[in-house]
């Protein structure tokens, strides 16, 4: 028996979209992630807890390949998009990311306006303009639940907005390039607790439309939003399983610490 | 009593510490004062149009040097940093190109000249031209637009380049439209404080570019020399008999100004945008 079977490890029902198989990464010397294998199912909400240096930040980007940003981090293994593995060699990293888009642990609009910001993925990959153009911005910005508060000042500064504003504008940047897939790197924290309300709210809406991975501090969250919850430590995939039975009836003792807070 | 000589420490370390940099501003205010004071009385219109010795037209050709020097550093320096703090990700070949920068900008200003010599006006056959200085006081200022729009570059957060490439953004398309868009105020600050020292120096014009005249002193094309401030300030000096000294320091004045006015639009630039950034 190796040591991946020894864990508990559940392996989801119905369709998965993105699913590891003995996933490694380094960055340099260092590794950082070991014999990651996790199967994460289609329109359901992930979400992937450990204490700081956990790797869960670092597993997140290995799903959209943003860990090649990083000049000394290397990959070993698969990630399965619907089955083909991106690390191929002729994997399109572009149409990657348009398929698996990302929301970073603090929000980073351009310092463009907010019509710009949610149009620079159209932009980027159609030529897509004038009124179609604004129908994109407009259901963006409808889907991540700000159009309401933004529709009078679309030629308004971005960095203008609060911190949770400008977290949701991300969310509709991200949204406008239709991605199937979003990965979310401890999105709320940054924002305070009315604002992490509206995104958790908008993430259960999220869910009927996209798969979504949400790296999280916060244990509350994860059980409020989650179906299916992954503990990491120290570079490993501890338990793996539905939400309800990791916050309240975890295998594994070193799952049952952390949820009860006694350590991390 | 310890107490009491360190106190006497301090006041004597503090009074020889404001001393020194008081020092350290004399020369500037002096010769700032020096100049102003002989040359802004001496000048007049008369002395800018009229001949012989006019400033006009070295005015015109130190504008159309640096203007020059400007069109082509900008694009290969800016290019340069664009390559260094965005595509490459160290090496051997990096490290070669970074140090061959910072000693490139120790390199003595006149050896600057005679290479533009040997390369620009004999080998290319620009003759002594505006073009050959142009291209030899671009190579001057090459390593401060490459540092200092490295800089800017680089103070242009990561977060936005993320934002960007997670998004399916290219890397170029991530330079063209975050990165370049929000560096570019620094770049040109940093472009201006470099012109601005192109148009000081006289040895790199020396055999390039500059000439005396009194009789054809416009150029008509890229390829015939000009008259430029630093250079007919020395010849006024060491060469020509009886040019009133009136002349000598309006002619110093008006280099002074040029080349503060540009540091001056500079800092002011840089300041202004500094104020108008947020992320």
């Amino acid at each position: 028996m190796s040591a991946a079977e020894d864990k508990y490890i559940l392996h989801p029902e119905g369709e998965i979209k993105i699913e590891t198989k003995d996933l490694d990464m380094y960055y340099g010397n260092f590794q950082a992630l070991t014999d990651v294998s996790v199967a994460m199912p289609s329109r359901h909400i992930t979400a992937l807890i450990g204490p700081s240096g956990c790797g869960k930040s670092s597993f997140l980007r290995c799903l959209n390949r943003m860990n090649e940003v990083i000049p000394e981090a290397r990959v070993d293994g698969q990630v399965l998009l619907d089955g083909n593995d991106i690390y191929q060699a002729d994997t399109d990293v572009v149409q990657l990311r348009k398929r698996v888009g990302m929301v970073f642990q603090r929000p980073n609009p351009f310092p463009m306006s907010i019509y710009d910001n949610v149009a620079y993925g159209p932009r980027l990959h159609t030529a897509t303009r004038g009124s179609e153009l604004d129908e994109i911005v407009e259901r963006s910005l409808r889907g991540a639940a700000l159009w309401g508060e933004v529709k009078d000042k679309l030629h308004q500064s971005a960095m203008d907005l609060s911190g949770g504003q400008q977290q949701r504008l991300c969310i509709a940047r991200v949204l406008a390039v239709e991605p199937e897939v979003l990965l979310m790197d401890e999105p709320c924290s940054a924002l305070d607790p009315t604002a992490t309300f509206r995104i958790e709210e908008l993430m259960t809406e999220l869910r009927e439309s996209y798969t979504i991975i949400i790296v999280t501090h916060n244990m509350y969250q994860a059980s409020r939003v989650s179906q299916y919850t992954g503990f990491f430590l120290l570079g490993e995939i501890i338990e793996y399983g539905h939400t309800e039975q990791i916050f309240e009836n975890p295998a594994d003792r070193r799952t049952d610490d952390y949820v009860r807070g006694r350590f991390g | 009593m310890r107490i009491v000589s360190a106190q006497k420490a301090e006041k004597l370390s503090f009074a020889g510490l404001w001393l020194c940099t008081a020092i350290v501003i004399l020369p500037v205010l002096g010769i700032t004062v020096v100049l102003v004071w002989r040359g802004a009385s001496a000048l007049s219109w008369d002395l800018i149009v009229g001949t012989p010795h006019g400033l006009l037209a070295p005015i015109v050709g130190t504008i159309l040097l640096v203007t020059l020097t400007g069109l082509i550093a900008a694009p290969l320096g800016i290019a340069a940093a664009v390559y260094l703090t965005e595509y490459s990700r160290g090496g051997p070949l990096v490290r070669l190109v970074r140090l061959a920068i910072v000693n490139l900008a120790g390199v003595p200003s006149v050896v600057y000249g005679l290479f533009g010599l040997a390369l620009f006006v004999t080998l290319f056959h620009f003759g002594r031209s505006l073009l050959a200085g142009a291209c030899t006081l671009a190579l001057l200022v090459l390593p401060l637009v490459i540092s200092t729009s490295e800089e800017a570059l680089r103070q242009v957060p990561g977060s936005l380049r993320h934002a960007s490439l997670a998004l399916g953004a290219s890397q170029w398309q991530t330079v063209r439209r975050v990165v370049l868009p929000n560096a570019l105020p620094g770049i040109i600050t940093g472009l201006i404080l470099s012109i601005g020292r192109a148009a000081g120096e006289t040895a790199p014009i020396l055999f390039t570019a500059a000439f005396y005249s009194l009789t054809d002193p416009f150029p008509n094309s890229l390829l015939d020399p000009i008259l430029a401030l630093p250079y007919q300030l020395f010849v006024m000096v060491m060469e020509v008999p009886n040019v009133a000294p009136a002349t000598k320091w309006a002619t110093a004045f008006v280099l002074l100004a040029i080349v503060l006015g540009m540091n001056i639009v500079a800092v002011i630039l840089r300041a202004r945008l500094r104020g108008s950034r947020r992320w």
